[in-house]
């Protein structure tokens, strides 16, 4: 390009999307009283749906997000499953399903690692944001940069081969699904499955030997104790796709497990508070005040008993090792969770291109037509519900979707508040504050992009009051 | 038509389901029913870093996306590549695209960036609006006459 492009400034065209703000509210001696994260969330997809052929819903949530599309086509299809009284799948159907799940998986959490975090943990938090960027790493660490890439794309491969297309995938229908795995697609990702598998094994070693090499840095950084929540598989192994729902306090002491998902709302409930437009969830028996929870990574590894891939498991013993077999309450070791999970996810996906019930022709089955369901499944982000009513004309009347990021809405405020307290000093916003902040909330890769909407460039911002609520500064990035 | 025909990457992005943010998108399938020679024309709900890898392959690309704020109908400018850190995965500009379509793929492509003016956006809906929906018509002549002529000096 040429010199005279280069010098050409441009701003962003704006993008319709998510942003993130945080108020921090001090006390009279100038401590922090109160920090909050507000996300303003969009609730209007219920209303959008409502009146929708129920067969049209797996493929109208995927306009919920662009990053997790599959997450919503699979739990939308899994409440459809149920309407049309089909949810004892095929086993084409389920693997085909489970394969396209994988590929979600290892393709969002590789993105999640490679563009965001890997800059903090190559560079360090504190390091010029300049340079901790994902040009930053692409320009000094040129290998790992395009094994980010290379990942991403492998699991959009996986996605287009299952669902059909790379967007807006139509592979998951009510009651299974619309197509099997051909022999040209499998050997088309067999060929560079081995090469992922050694490259979701690096992504791990470099988030475990940062995290175990920093640990005095990190066990306190946003971090508290807190119950847990995710779906698990009867025999408690982790299960990404299907699995009664499991919570642990932060001692790991059970507190409902094995819950069947038509009845999460016997043991979840949602609050509204008056600052938020995204509710606060917590578990019905022990109160809006302890009940909060976590969701994700974090959240699925100190929940299962154990993974059922032999290098996932062994990663998994090495993570709990750290914390005594007790459940990890660390912030920042999501990042590590989450690189188990690749490994986990690639594991599953080369076991399931060898299966050759994927290329099965028995795709679809139906039974004894519902009006209500639930399908519940772990995004890459954490517990995904989808709850529909659907009308004898085929219509759908009510619709409730809690994502993942409304399950972690309360652990990201604790996370911020945290992390405020630790490193707020003066009256000022400092650059190392707005670091820190977004780093923890960072860890949690909040979806705004279906938890929120809103006009113009997507920025976080931080803003300070005083006692009296008086705005004494204001940064954003 | 120009005779030396430039290999073109047109990707529109956006949300159809976000009323007027299904731009970008609307216009890519706008443009695809031109079949122009030389031009590969591709859409998503928002840019990733995998599309660093396909945007080297071409000689000039085009990202257009909705705006709220660009002139109307819309506009047309060269890209610079840019360095970022976002604190979500859920949104990569066109500039880190192309930063790392030249850092890790030895990208040459000149890359432009196309914003056409959107008014709604703040509900879920699979239509544009009116005025929305001229600016995309003015842009699809906009574009077809810019990549027939090969000029994008």
């Amino acid at each position: 390009m040429s010199e005279k492009l280069r010098r050409v400034i441009i701003e962003p065209v704006t993008r319709v999307e998510g942003h993130g703000k945080v108020s921090i509210l001090l006390d009279k001696e100038n401590k922090v009283k109160q920090a909050r994260l507000h996300i303003v969330e969009f609730r209007g997809f219920e209303r959008f749906i409502k009146g929708r052929p129920f067969w049209e819903v797996p493929v109208l949530v995927q306009r919920l997000c662009g990053i997790c599309p599959v997450s919503h086509h699979l739990a939308a299809a899994k409440a459809m499953d149920r309407i049309v009284g089909g949810e004892k799948l095929t086993p084409t159907a389920e693997k085909m399903r489970r394969l396209m799940h994988y590929g979600q998986f290892f393709q969002s959490h590789s993105l999640h690692f490679f563009h965001l975090v890997s800059p903090d943990l190559l560079f360090g938090f504190d390091a010029d944001p300049a340079i901790r960027n994902v040009i930053g790493v692409a320009k000094k660490f040129p290998d790992l940069a395009v094994q980010g890439v290379m990942m991403r794309k492998f699991g959009q491969e996986v996605i287009k081969a299952t669902a059909g297309k790379k967007i807006h995938g139509t592979g998951a229908i009510p009651g299974g699904v619309n197509k099997n795995l051909s022999i040209e697609e499998r050997d088309f990702l067999l060929k560079d499955i081995d090469q992922m598998v050694v490259w979701a094994r690096s992504a791990l070693k470099i988030a475990k030997d940062y995290t175990v090499e920093h640990l005095e840095k990190l066990a306190p950084f946003g971090s508290f104790e807190s119950n847990h929540m995710s779906i698990i598989r009867k025999d408690g192994a982790m299960d990404l796709y299907d699995g009664g729902l499991r919570a642990i306090d932060e001692d790991g002491n059970k507190i409902f497990d094995h819950v069947d998902n038509q009845l999460y709302t016997d043991y979840l409930i949602e609050e509204v508070r008056n600052w938020s437009y995204m509710k606060f969830p917590f578990i019905r028996s022990i109160g809006p005040e302890n009940g909060w929870y976590r969701v994700g990574p974090l959240a699925r590894i100190n929940c299962c008993d154990f993974i059922d891939t032999p290098e996932a498991e062994a990663a998994r013993k090495e993570f709990m090792a750290v914390t005594n077999n007790k459940p990890n309450n660390i912030s920042m070791a999501y990042h590590w969770s989450r690189m188990i999970e690749t490994l986990h996810s690639i594991e599953k996906i080369k076991q399931l291109l060898n299966d050759k019930d994927l290329q099965g022709n028995d795709l679809v089955v139906k039974g004894q037509r519902r009006e209500h369901a639930v399908g519940i499944i772990e995004a890459p982000r954490g517990t995904l519900i989808h709850q529909y009513e659907v009308d004898e004309n085929d219509q759908v009347v009510m619709a409730n979707l809690i994502v993942s990021t409304t399950h972690n809405n309360e652990p990201m405020n604790r996370a911020v508040q945290k992390v405020a307290n630790d490193h707020l000093s003066g009256v000022e916003i400092t650059e190392g504050l707005l670091n820190h902040v977004e780093v923890a909330i960072r860890a949690y890769d909040p979806c705004l992009s279906c938890a929120t909407h809103a006009m113009g460039k997507m920025p976080l911002t931080v803003e300070l009051f005083d006692n009296e609520g008086n705005l004494l500064d204001r940064k954003s990035k | 038509m120009a005779e030396d025909v430039k290999q073109v990457l047109l990707f529109g992005y956006g949300n159809p389901g976000r009323l007027d943010d299904g731009l970008g998108p609307a216009l890519a399938e706008e443009v695809e029913k031109l079949s122009l020679p030389g031009v590969k024309v591709d859409s998503d709900y928002q840019l990733t870093v995998e599309d660093a890898a396909e945007v080297a392959k071409y000689e000039i690309v085009i990202f257009a996306d909705a705006s709220v704020n660009c002139a109307e109908p819309f506009e047309f400018k060269p890209l610079e590549s840019k360095a970022e850190l976002s604190f979500s995965s859920h949104s990569v500009e066109p500039g880190a695209v192309m930063a790392l379509a030249e850092e890790l793929f030895g990208c040459l492509a000149k890359c432009f960036i196309l914003g056409i003016r959107g008014y709604e956006f703040n509900e879920f809906g699979e239509r544009l609006s009116e005025k929305a929906r001229a600016n995309l018509l003015a842009t699809v002549g906009f574009i077809e006459n810019k990549i027939r002529t090969g000029n994008f000096d």
